[in-house]
This record gives C-alpha cells, structure tokens and sequence, in this order.
C-alpha cells in the first residue's frame, strides 16, 4: 500500500524564484540604508570622540566645550614639539623672555567651540518659537476655522511649495527681507534707507535689523514652517470629531472647544513633529550664513551693553563653524581635530532635541489617552 | 415646541431634506425612524445648528423655529441655542477628562467657577442621569475608564448639566449591549416630563417602547408623523408599513 503522494509538497517554480529575488532586493535596500547611517555615525562618533573625549580624568575635553576658537601655534623649544592655543602661546613667551619663536600658525585648530554650542542652542530656541507660534496657529486656521474651498487649497500647496525650497535660497530670501530691510525704531533719520516719522523724534529706518539673531530666527522659523504646519493639521485632524461636537454642542465657541478640547490632545503630536523637523533645520548652514552666523566673535551672546542688543547680535554657530573650519581655512590634522569634534557635538546636541521630543511626546500621552 | 416649516437642505447639490414641516410636542419623547440616508440625523442636526459645522451644508427654505423663534435668523446666536438644545450622539464621546470636569465642562464654559455650584449641579445631573450611584466614589477619575452604557449616560449627565430644555439624541444606543440599552431607555423616560426629547434610531423596537410621538422619514421626506401606538398598529402610509414590518430598510 502506498502513502498517498503529498499534494503540498514545495515544487519549484518561477514565481517563487521571482519572489526570492524581490525580496531580497528590498532587504538589500533596506540594509543598506542601516550601513550608511552605521558608516557616518561610526565614522564621526569614532573620529569626533577622540577630539571630545579624554582617556584620563575628567574623560571629557572640558576646554574644548568651554573655550572659544584659538589660533594653534606648533614650534619647537628645546628640542621638544609644542603645541599650544594663542592665549598659552602669548604666556609661554612672556613667561620665557623670548619675543619671536618661530611657529606655524593654524587658526581655528585650539580652544574649543562654545562660543558655536551656545549660538547653536539660541538658534534653535528663538526659531522654535517662532515656527511653533506662527506654524500652530496658521494649522489652527486652516485646519479649524477656514472654508475647504480653492482659496485653502493654494494655501496647501504654497506651503508644499515652500518645503522645496532650497536652504539657500531661504538664506537669500532672509538676507534680503530681515537683514536689509526690515525696518528698525530709531531716534535719527536714516537719509540713506526709506525713513518713516512716527513722532516724539522716532524714525521708523527701513534698514534691515542687520546679521542678527533675530534674522536668523526668523529665516530658520520661515524655513520649518511647511513641517510645523503640515505635522500640526495632521495631529488636529487625529484628533476624534466626537471631542469637538460634544463641546460645540454643550454651546462652547469654536475656541473654547479648540483651547480645551482639541488643542491639548493635538500639542504631543504637534511638538514631536515640530521639533524633529527645527532640529532638522537648525542643522542648516545656508539660511544662517548671510543671516545670522559671524565666523568668530569674542563676545559671548550675553555680554551686551542693552538688553535690546541680545536680539541684535551676530552669534557663532555649530553647522556654519564645521563649514568653516571643513572649507574655508588650509585643511590639515590640526584641523581636523576641531571639524570631527565639532561635528560630534553637533550631532549630539541634534540628537538631544530629538530625544526631549519624544520624552515629552511620552510624558503628554499618557496624560491624555482616549 | 420645535416647529419645521416647509425645510428644503442641502448637501452642496443634493438635496438632503424635501419640505419637511412638523411639529414636535414639548415635555414628550419623539422618535425618527426611518432607513439609513433617509434624513433623519440630518434633520435632528438642524435643530441645534450642528449642521453649521458642514461647510456644504445650506438650507434652500423653510424655517425651523424652537420656541417661536426661527432659529436660522441671523439674530440668533448659535451659542444660546446650543444651551438650550442639548445633544448626545451616536458614539458617546466623554471627553478624555474627569468625570467630574465632563460635567462641569458646560458650566466652565459659561465661565461658572463657583465650586460649590459645580460639586451641586455633577450630583444633581449625575442622579438625573442614573449614574450618581456608580460613579459617586470615583469622580476625578477619567471618563474614559466607564463602560459604553456608562459613557453614555455620562454623555447625558453632561447634556443636562447646562439645563436645557430639549435634548437631541443621535441613536444613542446603537453602540450599546442590550442592558446599556435598557438602562439609557430608563432613563430617557424619567427625563420625559421634564425635557423635550428628539431620538433617532434605527432600532423600532426602540421607538416603540420609549417613545409618545414617531415620525417616520424616507428619501428626505417625512412620510408620517403620528402617535406612536398608531404608526406601529395601523400607519396610514404603505410605506410606513411596509417599513415597521422589515418589508424594506
């Protein structure tokens, strides 16, 4: 007697072949990307670790994160190689009573980057704010308030058509509108700009706030707004219609509904998106090389004679220092020390954004789960 | 009490509601039946203006007046209105609040801080809505944490916490077991007397036990409004039924 044969059995055949092959494919794809962000990561973790990172006591390279940018001076003394910042090298030969040693200069390559981590860290403060409020309430608008008519419509796809637009075009853009023409509340007419009176010897000079803060808060806000919107409506639109019927119904207004009922279940949302998307582009060098970003600066943003001046001061920056010192001085070791160590903390910093995102994204559901 | 004269809606270009005129009774429950698109729910969201909220939704005539007041009067507000026409829809919707704050939400609303008010009027509605007694201890807890059927009824406490004087329900039971049905069924005739009720469902039964008055709608057109006994035992209209015994809908 014999076993019926099995009708299940596996029999080769070329759409089985096909599906070998497909899958493979897009695994491969899918690895692939993995390696390339293992590659960079690895690459600059390593590279830049070595620069940050110290293997005796405190572990860290404090003066590079406390210090700001030197000129290195490499030159022998006694027969033994030095290498020391600006500052250092000023002292050793006072110290040493001889005038001119001999050195190779290499600017940039001592002291640190703080100077960049704190520009970097207000960069993205002021534009965050900016974009959420501007970014929010425009999503509020559209989402909320307006007619889904054609007008909303070009609105969408403006706002699509803004998220295309290259950085530097953005950094253009800002350059021409914030750095030279917004106009500025001055005690003097300015003869050379359009100059408005608006009393009491007070000139409205359409001079541009010039390379400041705040025009590269704002040309970094302007460039995150197509994310900002665009994650905003889609966590409005999460949130269920139910919530917003019952309270227009128990006679609320469409704000006090929003305000307490969509808004509060939407912000997790909103902010994680948000905020990924300004980390994102805080990371941008374009928008703030013509708007907000001085190559070197000795000042630290807060030592300023009026509080008014914080707003309008040039900062230092962590992407346009990396462009720098990568690009626009003679590349050499020295060099490169500072370009790995400041791209490390750079992506440190980014991903530090990222995180408090998503912490806070975590704390708020919990909050409100329906 | 609530009077439609001669309605005509739309839905940009269709046209949702053919002259509706009727006249529904104060301080009585009234029943829409009818099958699915046949208008009814669109009709009960003309009463308190929810259909505002559709931004292709218009009325092409006809008035609808609550009190003798034609409330698509530009003169009317529509914050007002909405007080006095309560609402509690077809997926009970507590808000992802306390039980406590779901009910004092329509007073906040108002602006009315007065804790002592507050902690009087979630009692009195949360005992208006038979749920006083299961919920007492847990107050400040989400409503979310209650079954359906008490959702529901949370939905309701909440409705009649701003004291209205008619009460909308948009097939209130349809995502309810049959126990939850028959507990927010209770509760619909305890509160008859005191609040006029509109209900919509889809569940004749339903209609038929809870209800004084039953107005049975098809293809945007009211068909026949009549006492409940009478639209269940000997409708007038073929359609009606031909509707009431399952031959169609």
């Amino acid at each position: 007697m014999n076993a019926p044969a099995n009708p299940f059995i596996a029999r080769k055949s070329s759409a089985r072949t096909i599906e070998h092959v497909a899958f493979g494919f897009f695994r491969t794809a899918t690895y692939f990307i993995l390696i390339c962000a293992a590659v960079i990561f690895g690459f600059i973790f390593v590279k830049g670790g070595q620069t940050v990172f110290r293997s005796s006591f405190p572990f860290v390279n404090v003066p590079f994160l406390t210090q700001a940018p030197e000129t290195l001076y490499v030159f022998q003394y006694e027969g033994k190689k030095m290498e020391l910042g600006d500052r250092a090298f000023r002292k050793f030969k006072e110290e040493h009573h001889s005038k001119d040693i001999p050195a190779e200069s290499y600017v940039y390559s001592s002291g640190g980057i703080f100077p960049c981590i704190v520009g970097t860290i207000l960069l993205v403060i002021g534009s965050m704010a900016i974009a959420l409020f501007i970014g929010i309430s425009s999503a509020i608008y559209l989402n909320e308030y307006s007619k889904q008519g054609k007008f909303v419509h070009f609105v969408r796809l403006a706002i699509l058509n803004l998220a295309g637009v290259p950085s530097i075009v953005f950094g253009l853009f800002g350059f021409a509108l914030f750095v030279m023409f917004m106009p500025m509340l001055q005690d003097f007419r300015n003869p050379a700009v359009l100059s408005l009176p608006v009393g009491f010897g007070h000139y409205l000079n359409f001079s541009g706030w010039n390379v400041c803060l705040l025009s590269g808060w704002f040309t970094l806000a302007f460039m995150a707004l197509p994310v900002v919107i665009t994650a905003s409506e889609e966590s409005l639109k999460s949130v269920p219609k139910g919530f917003r019927e019952g309270s227009l119904a128990l006679g609320a207004t469409k704000w006090q509904t929003i305000r307490t009922n969509v808004l509060p279940y939407a912000l997790p949302g909103m902010l994680t998106s948000s905020i990924l998307g300004i980390a994102r582009v805080a990371g941008e060098t374009a928008p703030i090389m013509f708007t907000a970003a001085y190559v070197i600066r000795d000042k630290m943003p807060w030592q300023v004679d009026h509080p008014m001046d914080f707003f309008f001061q040039g900062v230092m920056a962590l992407p346009y220092h990396i462009y720098v010192v990568s690009s626009k001085i003679p590349q050499n070791e020295y060099t490169e020390r500072v370009q790995y160590g400041a791209a490390f903390v750079f992506l440190v910093i980014v991903m530090g954004i990222a995180l408090t995102s998503i912490l806070l994204r975590i704390k708020m559901r919990n909050r409100y789960r329906w | 009490m609530i009077e439609v004269e001669n309605l005509d809606f739309y839905y940009g270009q269709a046209r949702a509601l053919h002259e509706i005129s009727i006249s529904i009774p104060a301080n009585k429950v009234t029943a829409f039946i009818g099958p699915s698109g046949c208008g009814k729910s669109t009709l009960l969201r003309c009463f308190n203006r929810m259909n505002d909220l559709v931004d292709i939704a218009r009325i092409g005539k006809g008035c609808v007046r609550i009190h003798g007041v034609d409330i698509y009067d530009p003169d009317v507000d529509v914050i007002s209105l909405r007080r006095q026409v309560g609402m509690v829809f077809q997926k009970s919707n507590p808000f992802p609040k306390s039980i406590y704050e779901n009910i004092t939400y329509g007073l906040e609303i108002q602006g009315i801080r007065d804790r002592k008010r507050l902690d009087e009027v979630v009692e009195k509605s949360l005992r208006g809505a038979a749920l006083w007694d299961e919920v007492k201890d847990r107050l400040h807890t989400s409503g979310l944490g209650l079954s359906g059927g008490q959702q529901q009824r949370l939905c309701i406490a909440r409705a009649i916490a701003v004291e209205p004087s008619i009460i909308l329900m948009d097939e209130p039971c349809s995502a309810l077991d049959p126990i939850a049905t028959s507990k927010v069924e209770e509760l619909i005739q305890q509160l008859k007397g005191k609040y006029t009720i509109v209900i919509v469902t889809h569940n004749m039964q339903q209609a038929g036990r809870c209800s004084d008055n039953t107005a049975f709608f098809y293809l945007g057109k009211l068909i026949e409004f009549a006492k409940t006994e009478k639209i269940f035992t000997n409708p007038s209209q073929r359609q009606t039924e031909d509707y009431i015994t399952g031959r169609f809908g």
